[in-house]
């Protein structure tokens, strides 16, 4: 059964990728482009000679002090899910108490609470507790807030371990502890490969908290370095382009070799 | 979000396995395996500071008055007064709407059929599908930073295109201004969408389209009886990312308008922000973070009810 091409359908994605390419391309030639070359000749030009000025002047203006600051922040948030969020899905999935209802729903509600909501009170207590401009204080909350999604998806993932091979595991006389490192963890690896893909994703990308939770320049994640460069250079457009695309380079690299775990940490769903 | 059905089911299928075994004796072997409450705990406490501690402190300091410096005091509901009264605060709630529904809008329009087109199994599709992946590789300031330098009134693209542009400047009118945060939004976010309904229609059975051809129905007419009422679900479940999205914009918002021109792009997040972090009024950024709260939760509970997403038997489904 062979059908004509659809050149409506076809007409419709080359314009769409044109829109999306856009900005790409200028990001890419202003990067290698002087300043005075950029404004004079304008975002779409094609540059004539290539020169790599400007990722030399992102790195001297302290931009990977703040590159590695997000990758410590990352870091600690991926751990803080990885080690808490599977064993409080076990107890969800498997416990027999009466309080593993409700603390479920807990967690259900926390996916309704928008992160702006927080800002004001974390900002409160992180003064309070002498935490404020520190990387811890945005370490804490954007892992609390990685919980709901990563409780939903981690619990999903145990769910699809069926009764008999739990039963055979009790049958052999193991503990919670022999069937949850044993067992559980094993058969939900690919939930555990979403959930650290998803927190490490909303590390990385986390500009709110970073915003109002920090100050100093030695606290900087990348993000917020972004953002300074913007305010303070005003228009200084080839070196914005070189940072955005050095803060590209690690995403694009979780991209080009696991493809599969990235896209469903992005919509922060499967896990099978 | 997306699998919130599937567990609530899964959790009163439990409640029940647990009240039929009750009569049995509870002997030390069935507990075997059955991890206690305790494994639930570090997690709940953790959650409990980091999240749910701010949101009763939240309450408390929408009845204070405090600078920043020094310690809150107590000013009864003075805040909640002062914002009953505030047009800013109303407006700002309407846009913040106005702008959900212009993000819904535009990203279904796009990615619906994109997705749709993307789930065909052909060569160039793939290579093309690769590159509409790009956005998603870049966090919302970095794609907000690039847009302003694209958009930038002396040295952007609009600069440069008159005969489309008009003046060049984006950021002098409120309709342009809501113009470029709903376009910078769709640039953001359509390819996630695209990805969603290519899986979506990829899990549409292709028999149904054979039997259908068998019975003369063209393309278009296959979109409409098939593919859109096959793709129920997955419309449900990124509306509903759509909308939760769209509320909570603020990135693209700081960076592309702070909220300009006047305050023709201040959503109620962002006016929270200016009030508390601009302006140093936390007490009166608590009232409208409240509020924010309170207005997020009810709209989600009505578009979970509206859609019927919450009788979905599985939420994966949607995926």
């Amino acid at each position: 059964m062979r059908r004509r091409p659809n050149w409506i359908a076809g007409i419709f994605s080359v314009i769409w990728l044109v829109i999306v390419l856009t900005p790409v391309y200028v990001m890419l030639s202003a990067s290698v482009q002087s300043q005075s070359k950029y404004s004079s000749q304008g975002p779409l030009s094609i540059p004539k000679q290539l020169i790599f000025s400007n990722f030399t002047a992102v790195v001297r203006s302290g931009f990977l002090r703040y590159f590695l600051n997000s990758v410590i922040v990352t870091a600690a948030v991926v751990l803080i899910v990885a080690l808490l969020v599977p064993p409080l899905s076990f107890a969800i999935v498997r416990s027999r108490s009466v309080l593993s209802r409700p603390i479920f729903r807990l967690f259900l509600l926390g996916l309704a609470v928008p992160s702006q909501a927080v800002i004001v009170p974390l900002f409160y207590m992180m003064t309070k507790v002498n935490l404020y401009d520190t990387l811890e204080a945005v370490i804490f909350p954007t892992a609390a807030f990685v919980f709901p999604m990563a409780t939903l998806i981690m619990s999903g993932s145990m769910r699809d371990i069926t009764s008999d091979m739990y039963e055979a595991m009790s049958l052999d006389g193991a503990s919670s502890w022999r069937t949850f490192t044993q067992m559980v963890l094993p058969l939900s690896r690919g939930g555990v490969a979403t959930i650290t893909v998803f927190a490490a994703l909303q590390a990385w990308n986390n500009f709110l908290f970073p915003l109002v939770l920090t100050q100093s320049a030695g606290d900087r994640v990348y993000t917020l370095g972004l953002f300074n460069f913007e305010t303070s250079y005003g228009i200084n457009v080839p070196e914005i382009s070189a940072a955005v695309i050095i803060s590209i380079i690690p995403i694009l690299l979780v991209y080009l070799f696991a493809r599969r775990a990235l896209v469903q940490g992005l919509m922060g769903v499967g896990g099978k | 979000m997306a699998a919130i059905t599937q567990a609530e089911r899964g959790g009163s299928q439990q409640v029940s396995g647990r009240r039929r075994r009750r009569p049995h004796l509870r002997s030390h072997a069935q507990n075997i395996g059955h991890p206690g409450i305790i494994w639930a705990l570090p997690a709940t406490i953790y959650f409990a500071i980091f999240a749910l501690l701010p949101l009763v402190v939240v309450v408390w300091l929408s009845f204070t008055e405090w600078g920043g410096i020094g310690s809150p005091h107590w000013v009864g509901g003075a805040n909640w007064k002062a914002l009953a009264t505030d047009s800013i605060m109303r407006q700002s709630i309407w846009l913040m709407l106005l702008l959900t529904a212009l993000s819904v809008v535009t990203q279904t329009l796009v990615a619906l059929p994109l997705g749709v087109w993307a789930a065909g199994f052909q060569r160039n599709r793939a290579v093309l599908t690769a590159l509409y992946f790009i956005p998603l590789l870049m966090s919302s300031a970095a794609i907000a930073i690039v847009w302003r330098a694209l958009l930038d009134p002396n040295f952007g693209i609009p600069s440069q295109m008159h005969w489309l542009f008009g003046s060049g400047n984006l950021f002098g009118h409120a309709g342009d201004a809501i113009g470029v945060l709903t376009f910078v939004a769709m640039w953001q976010w359509t390819p996630l969408y695209t990805l969603i309904y290519q899986g979506g229609a990829r899990a549409i059975p292709a028999q149904i389209y054979e039997a259908a051809s068998i019975d003369g129905a063209g393309r278009v007419r296959q979109f409409f009886t098939i593919t859109l009422p096959q793709l129920r679900n997955t419309i449900v479940t990124s509306l509903i990312l759509m909308v939760i999205g769209g509320m909570t914009a603020f990135e693209s918002i700081l960076i592309l308008t702070q909220g300009e021109p006047g305050y023709s792009t201040t959503t109620t997040a962002y006016y929270m922000y200016s009030k508390a972090f601009l302006r140093f009024q936390y007490g009166q950024g608590s009232v409208i973070a409240v509020v924010l709260v309170v207005v997020a939760t009810a709209i989600g509970l009505l578009i979970t009810k509206w859609t019927g997403y919450d009788k979905m038997a599985s939420a994966q489904e949607g995926i």
